[in-house]
């Protein structure tokens, strides 16, 4: 496509899911209209970020001074290979997540589709934007929404994890915002590609920087600032937490991958990155293993993820740099796999708890096989495409002599095999749970109200919902949406030259930042 | 330099008010950091040139004001301002549970039905017992067979 065309439309991805948020908002009454209008727009995106991403795979950076502004002035959008890739994954995060959210009954409240519209678009900007302001802007424009997501059930379990959720990111947001004032204060500027290589020449720049990498790590949940995560993103339904888990602490890790390339120039932090990572593969994968319920499972092991993704930081270099993106589409497009999966239990089922679920495997093979090609690809099993990417990382860390993160990469691996095996065993594997819900009922409605627990009385009466008999199927609708994202890992498992090679020049045009500076500022 | 020591007041007070019990005194916490991430943007400019940034035909350069960190402080308030009101709604909406189910793992809680069941038996219990084992469920089946 003409790179001029294409730098045009890059602000679409901005305005166009924010304006159609807007008319599905004045369409709330007509929910199909509202589904419609939402799953066109997530397409349409898709689509797009599909036809950049062609446009940009030989490196090209194409820059949009937005409103004509000169360079410099301007604050720019910017598509290169990177951000084409983390576009094109992001709005396929999003329809999937939509879908599955139509399928449980997710969207019947009005709010759902426009919430997450504003959503996706924040994620969208923060991915394309070139400036370090902007950046902080599309952070919040994303996290609003899911502020909003977790806790509009108004249960008094997302209450609380909503306030922890919120309360740690408005910290963060305000470390991120004097971050990024005090960069201004020491170079001069905000801008990106005005800013590269500058934490290199200057110390007071280094500093500053640091202050905005230390915030978007606490965003993207590294060790030691991760406990927010485990707490929250269990307690939201579903859809939404496949959602801000594909997403949202993705967005740090972007902004640290692109932040400490350009303004470091990749060096400077190699023993800090080396340390925060690696404790983060460990403690995020024993911390899973002590969680008794699917998505809290899940959720903790994010962390140990996100420290497999970043690991490269420690010896930034094209090579590992392309191991760690193709490993963060790798997860995204898994770990959304596998909520799915779960969540499709936890829907049937009406609990997530591990004690009270058993034979879904037997019952609903097909769900069964979903969830374990999703598990066996996330512990890195060839085919799937959980073995390129950790294959691809631990070459890298051998190339760069990291003998010892290899080694813990590959010893995590057997942890994560084995809580993804507590999941297996407990919901999956083994037999029908002996039913507890009858009893469940009748004893807490035979226990009298706690007369000194003004809550008591109305968790119990907003809370009581029917049981489901287990002999109810699975309905194949909500098996599906997981099914696609496994077929999606086992096709970049199976065509794993075609991504990694995608992911090799968007490595390259993070490690050599002449094509990027010269594309914003001098066009 | 009164910038800086403005910055220290206000961050000390945050902190102080975030480690506060009650989600309102958090929230109040948050408002003041707020304020001390807006003053760093704008003592980023350098606080000598104080006059109104507005440039025209004619008119001295001198001494202006950087009109770019106005518009981040705008930016940032507007921001702050639409969390804090948030913040604040979160806390009257059953504000009364403060910290009920903080150190509650979220397999205790993360379903509706296990808060049915809890809701009765924890409620005896001191909150600090809620955080310990990893089979919540197991223990609160126990007690009620026995």
């Amino acid at each position: 496509m003409n790179p001029e065309v294409l730098s045009a439309t890059l602000p679409a991805y901005l305005w166009l899911p924010i304006l159609i948020a807007a008319v599905t908002l004045l369409a709330k009454r007509a929910k199909d209209l509202q589904r419609f209008l939402a799953l066109t727009t997530h397409t349409l995106i898709l689509g797009g970020a599909l036809i950049s991403i062609t446009a940009v795979s030989d490196g090209t950076v194409i820059a949009e001074q937005v409103s004509g502004w000169v360079p410099g002035i301007s604050i720019p959008f910017v598509l290169d290979t990177f951000a084409g890739l983390m576009l094109a994954v992001a709005a396929l995060m999003v329809l999937v997540c939509s879908v599955f959210a139509i399928f449980t009954g997710d969207d019947a409240d009005p709010y759902f589709h426009p919430l997450v519209l504003v959503l996706s678009a924040g994620v969208y900007g923060a991915f394309l934007t070139g400036d370090l302001f902007n950046l902080f802007v599309m952070i919040e424009v994303a996290l609003i929404p899911s502020y909003v997501l977790l806790t509009r059930s108004g249960k008094a379990t997302a209450m609380t994890a909503g306030r922890i959720y919120f309360g740690v990111n408005l910290l963060v947001s305000a470390v991120l915002l004097a971050g990024i004032g005090l960069v201004y204060g020491t170079a001069g500027t905000v801008n990106l590609a005005e800013l590269a290589g500058a934490a290199t020449e200057s110390t007071p720049v280094a500093l500053a920087t640091g202050v905005v990498l230390l915030a978007l790590g606490a965003k993207a949940a590294l060790v030691p600032v991760h406990t927010w995560l485990p707490r929250s993103y269990p307690f939201a339904s579903v859809a939404v937490t496949a959602l801000l888990s594909g997403l949202l602490t993705k967005i740090g890790v972007y902004g640290v991958f692109r932040i400490y390339g350009l303004v470091y120039e990749g060096t400077g932090l190699e023993t800090v990155w080396l340390v925060v990572l690696l404790a983060t593969m460990i403690i995020g994968v024993f911390g899973a293993l002590g969680e008794s319920g699917m998505r809290s499972i899940l959720s903790f092991h994010m962390t140990s993820q996100v420290g497999y993704i970043m690991l490269p930081l420690a010896f930034f270099g094209p090579l590992g740099m392309a191991a760690g993106i193709f490993y963060m589409i790798h997860h995204i497009i898994v770990k959304a796999a596998l909520f799915l999966a779960c969540g499709a239990v936890e829907h049937h089922a009406g609990t997530g708890k591990l004690a009270q679920l058993g034979g879904y495997a037997r019952r609903e093979p097909w769900l069964g096989l979903v969830f374990i090609l999703a598990a066996l690809s996330l512990v890195g099993i060839p085919p799937l495409s959980g073995f390129v990417a950790k294959m691809s990382l631990i070459h890298a860390s051998m190339e760069a002599g990291l003998y010892l993160a290899a080694a813990c990469a590959v010893v995590v691996s057997l942890f994560t095999l084995l809580s993804m095996l507590k999941i297996w065993n407990g919901a999956f594997w083994g037999s029908d749970p002996e039913p507890p819900k009858q009893r469940v009922l009748t004893s807490s409605s035979a226990t009298a109200p706690d007369a000194t627990d003004p809550a008591a009385g109305r968790l119990r009466r907003k809370f009581v919902r029917t049981a489901p008999t287990s002999l109810d199927r699975v309905p194949r609708r909500l098996i599906l949406p997981g099914a696609v994202l496994v077929l999606c890992t086992v096709g970049i498992g199976l065509g794993a030259q075609a991504l990694m090679d995608l992911a090799i020049t968007a490595a390259e045009g993070l490690t050599d930042t002449t094509t990027y500076t010269e594309a914003v500022m001098h066009p | 330099m009164s910038a800086a020591v403005l910055v220290t007041v206000l961050v000390a007070g945050g902190v102080y008010l975030i480690l506060q019990r009650e989600l309102v005194r958090a929230a109040l916490g948050f408002v003041l950091i707020g304020h001390a991430a807006n003053i760093i943007i704008l003592a980023a400019g350098g606080q000598r040139d104080r006059e109104p940034a507005y440039v025209g035909e004619g008119m001295p350069t001198d001494g202006l004001s950087d009109p770019l960190l106005q518009a981040f402080t705008l930016t940032a308030i507007v921001i702050t301002f639409a969390l804090t009101v948030y913040l604040f709604a979160l806390a009257g909406h059953g504000g009364d549970e403060d910290g009920k189910n903080s150190d509650a793992e979220p397999s205790d809680a993360d379903e509706d039905h296990g808060t049915v069941v809890d809701a009765p038996s924890t409620s005896g219990e001191p909150v600090g017992t809620t955080s310990t084992g990893d089979q919540p469920t197991g223990r609160t089946d126990g007690k009620e067979h026995a």
